[in-house]
């Protein structure tokens, strides 16, 4: 491209994604222009976020004088469920993600299988776990079976895809081996396939059992149940300080889970 | 008790890695492989497990024609020959012992083998086997734990385990040190005379197949062009079998020059 003739000095410059410095620049005007007219669309109004900071500040005030006793049994219904609501859930999506990833691993499964599977976690994946929320709560009414089948779904759509994804990379010298002994199917999958990745398949669980717990807590301020439908009752009510437990509470909940599958997938990795 | 008869192998691809392979062994009997990468001595010996399917012509091990077979007979079949692999393919998250006992597999039912309760024979034998490989002290271990030359020996117990009556050897000293690979093809070549197994051992390394192996067969793009006493190779073979290259200097020097001119002929399928 530039002076190859002269022998000696020859110049190296990054290969850029755009050749050409004008219509870079031009890309980058381009971007800074819309991103300043995008913010000043944003209609700020000034008086509802003075109102809004005082709210803000009341129930930052009931983080310090959280009120755990006056909403108590509501609250421990409200665990109880979640807990209910995450464990179920959760069992229940690993007792049909495990057939499913396996189906949808392209070197374990029959491609016609393969098709099936992959298109079961592309739906059961499609929509936002409130929105699959919303659904239930209006085809089952309010209440913790709704929002079971939600966190279920939720389960089968995650575990089983990443179970597949990891099925595929597992190392196929191990499978031809353990195939050499005169093993079948079954047993090839359970000291080939089953020995490489069970490891992540616990760590994936547990990690399942941290985010569903979490899930559980949202989509029950959409009426499917749960501690969620309890916080969701007392910031109607303007109770801030028991707002403030639940929360605490939540916040204690999720970090042991969070703690207990970290520490888990440690153990067995 | 082996016959190999005018094996053929064309893959999807088109390449015909066999083009019609003969070639008989005896009980006890001992052959090296050898050849250029890509001559299909791979390929060769895993068409006799069935892990590839050939195209054409037939093997008889004994007086079953492995070709065949499939299903239960050809699990049945398969017992009968062991394998080792060139990078150990030991399941490297099961214990030196499950990988062992794996080798029993094609003798087990499938819940026997789940739930780890190999017959006691079965037991037996591995603990017999990891004395006779020098690995009684990692029983328990995992695989990846230890080092390449005691993951070799795991996967000749491996295969000794299914108590075959024909070893297919894949490159065993491919990954290994020096010394290391020459305690491995002594440790396999005693095994074969105490057990008068016969074997196929695919081998890169000239000078150690002729240190250990009595008989070699030289594979050439699918054809075999040299069968004879491993005393039998001389320049003029080597060059027949590798393509031209100074064979009577053994330092490594002025090696790349040739590679590419080496294989002309013959390889345009």
């Amino acid at each position: 491209m530039t002076g190859a003739a002269i022998a000696p000095p020859r110049v190296w410059k990054r290969p850029r994604l755009v050749e050409g410095a004008a219509l870079r620049l031009a890309i980058f005007a381009g971007l800074v222009l819309y991103l300043v007219l995008a913010f000043a669309t944003i209609e700020v109004n000034w008086q509802r976020v003075s109102e809004g900071l005082v709210r803000a500040a009341r129930l930052f005030a009931g983080f310090l004088t959280p009120d755990f006793t006056s909403r108590w049994t509501d609250i421990q219904q409200g665990l109880i469920e979640s807990l209910t609501m995450t464990v179920c859930a959760t069992v229940f999506g690993i007792v049909l993600a495990l057939p499913i990833g396996l189906g949808a691993a392209r070197n374990v499964a029959p491609f016609w299988l393969y098709a099936i599977c992959r298109a079961v976690i592309a739906v059961a994946r499609a929509f936002q776990e409130i929105i699959v929320a919303i659904l239930f709560v209006a085809m089952f009414g309010f209440g913790t079976f709704a929002g079971f089948l939600t966190l279920s779904i939720s389960t089968i759509g995650f575990l089983s895809k990443l179970i597949a994804d990891d099925i595929e990379e597992i190392d196929p010298a191990q499978v031809e081996a353990v195939r050499a002994t005169g093993a079948g199917f079954w047993q090839v999958l359970d000291y080939a396939v089953a020995a490489q990745v069970m490891p992540r398949f616990v760590g994936l669980t547990a990690y399942k059992v941290d985010i569903n717990f979490r899930e559980s807590s949202v989509i029950g301020i959409v009426g499917a149940g749960g501690i969620g439908a309890t916080l969701n009752t007392a910031l109607d009510r303007y109770e801030f300080e028991s707002a403030a437990a639940i929360l605490l509470i939540i916040i204690v909940i999720v970090m042991l889970c969070e703690y207990a599958s970290g520490w888990i997938r440690k153990t067995m990795a | 008790m082996l016959v190999i008869d005018h094996l053929e192998k064309r893959y999807k691809t088109g390449d015909r890695a066999l083009k019609g392979v003969s070639l008989e062994l005896g009980r006890g009997d001992i052959v090296g492989l050898i050849g250029p990468s890509g001559a299909g001595k791979s390929t060769l010996i895993r068409c006799v497990n069935r892990l590839v399917d050939p195209s054409a012509g037939r093997i008889l091990l004994g007086d079953v024609d492995l070709t065949a077979l499939s299903g239960g007979a050809l699990r049945r079949a398969r017992r009968r020959i062991g394998m080792i692999f060139q990078e150990y393919a030991l399941v490297e998250r099961l214990t030196v012992m499950e990988n062992v006992l794996s080798g029993r597999l094609g003798y087990v039912g499938f819940f026997a083998s789940w739930f780890r309760r190999f017959p006691e024979a079965d037991v037996q034998r591995a603990f017999a086997l990891l004395d006779r490989v020098g690995l009684s002290d990692h029983v328990d271990k995992r695989a990846d734990a230890l080092s390449g030359g005691q993951r070799q020996r795991v996967g000749i117990a491996r295969a000794l385990a299914q108590d075959p009556e024909l070893l297919l050897v894949d490159e065993p000293t491919a990954s290994l040190d020096p010394k290391t690979s020459r305690q491995v093809m002594r440790l396999i070549t005693e095994l074969c005379a105490e057990r008068s197994l016969a074997a196929i051992v695919n081998i890169h390394d000239v000078a150690l197949a002729q240190m250990f192996l009595p008989r070699i067969i030289g594979l050439r793009a699918g054809e075999i062009v040299y069968d004879g006493p491993a005393a039998g190779l001389t320049p003029e073979v080597l060059t027949r079998i590798y393509g031209e290259e100074d064979w009577t200097r053994t330092s490594p020097r002025e090696e790349e020059e040739d590679e590419e001119a080496g294989l002309p002929a013959g390889e345009a399928a």
